[in-house]
């Protein structure tokens, strides 16, 4: 299935939780924020929420700014 | 007096950015040299493809310095409240800098788009630090929307233009009931001053600093022009008049010479 991260297509074996896509992306889950399908992601959620396929997701962080 | 915004007291009047500086490290040192305990951090994407760059926050002493994130980038009231959503999860902390630009060339606000955005936020339980054109009627209305504070520029952002409009700003100063933080347009440290003698309760700046040829050094020089700015301010400056005012005594002058040194006496030779 496809799911999109960040505006890319990802390919992923079947559903998966938000806790393994960021393991899967080798990322911290502490320093970032994740949206699904429009709605954030509370961080005490990531291992309950499934992305199907077509799903949208967004993962950020934060970078310099003023 | 420190400087109280909601529920939080600062000891430092100056709001510093994270963007553009030659590196982290410098950053750092820049942060540590303005005394700030405040700084603001960009929400954007995380690069998939490039996993190697360190993590801005493994610089930012969190014990000391409290992060501000933006919504800058956001051209509608939908994107920044989403913005805010996505950082205050980042960050874990319910304060955004409400930013929605208007255009890409000035990076004006979209006042109506801000307003919409601060009634949302502040719904939703945010401390909405809006980022706001110079004028005085929108700033009132972001304090009666809820705002915690009132942002207003004082030039483009990054144009080191300095203040534009000090009448404006010191009407909003004047009329506010929340704190009033100069954001965006100093040049050097003579703009913080002004910003804070016109009455401002703090400035916010990025590019004057994290620019300057020595970002270290600036960052000191903006430290002081704030405290300077504030304590003049508090000191209560003299009115401008026209014509001068003497300093020392007109009376008890020496006796005044009734015709030119070259025709007169030039003492004993």
């Amino acid at each position: 299935m496809t799911i999109r991260v960040n505006g890319e297509p990802l390919e992923v074996a079947a559903p998966i939780t938000i806790s393994a896509l960021l393991a899967d992306l080798k990322i911290d889950p502490r320093l970032v924020a994740v949206e699904h399908n429009l709605v954030v992601i509370k961080r005490d959620k990531y291992d309950a929420v499934v992305i199907n396929d077509g799903d949208e997701i967004e993962i950020v962080n934060f970078v310099g700014g003023g | 007096m420190k400087l109280v915004i909601a529920d939080k007291t600062f000891n430092s009047r100056l709001i510093v950015g994270t963007g553009k500086y030659p590196s982290h490290q410098i950053m750092a040192e820049a942060h540590r040299a303005s005394g700030t305990e405040m700084v603001t951090v960009a929400v954007r994407r995380v690069d998939l493809s490039d996993r190697s760059a360190e993590s801005l926050l493994g610089y930012i002493d969190r014990s000391k310095i409290f992060l501000l994130p933006n919504t800058a980038g956001c051209y509608t009231a939908e994107d920044a409240i989403r913005t805010a959503r996505l950082g205050r999860e980042v960050g874990l902390s319910n304060w955004v800098k409400l930013e929605v630009i208007g255009d890409e060339r000035t990076l004006f606000p979209d006042n109506i788009a801000l307003l919409e955005a601060t009634h949302v936020l502040v719904r939703e339980g945010f401390v909405v630090l809006p980022y706001t054109n110079d004028d005085p009627i929108v700033c009132r209305k972001l304090e009666e929307a809820g705002a915690a504070a009132v942002m207003p520029l004082g030039a483009p952002i990054g144009s080191g233009l300095g203040i534009q409009n000090p009448n404006n700003i010191a009407i909003i100063c004047d009329q506010a009931r929340v704190p009033v933080i100069v954001d965006a347009g100093v040049g050097t440290a003579s703009d913080a001053a002004i910003a804070m003698e016109l009455g401002a309760d703090a400035v916010l700046m990025n590019t004057a600093i994290a620019l300057a040829k020595d970002p270290v050094a600036m960052a000191t020089a903006m430290k002081l022009a704030v405290e300077a700015g504030r304590l003049a301010y508090g000191a209560g400056r003299i009115a401008r008049r026209p014509y001068a005012s003497a300093s020392s005594p007109d009376d008890g002058t020496i006796a005044a010479l009734s015709t030119t040194l070259s025709s007169g006496p030039r003492g004993a030779q």
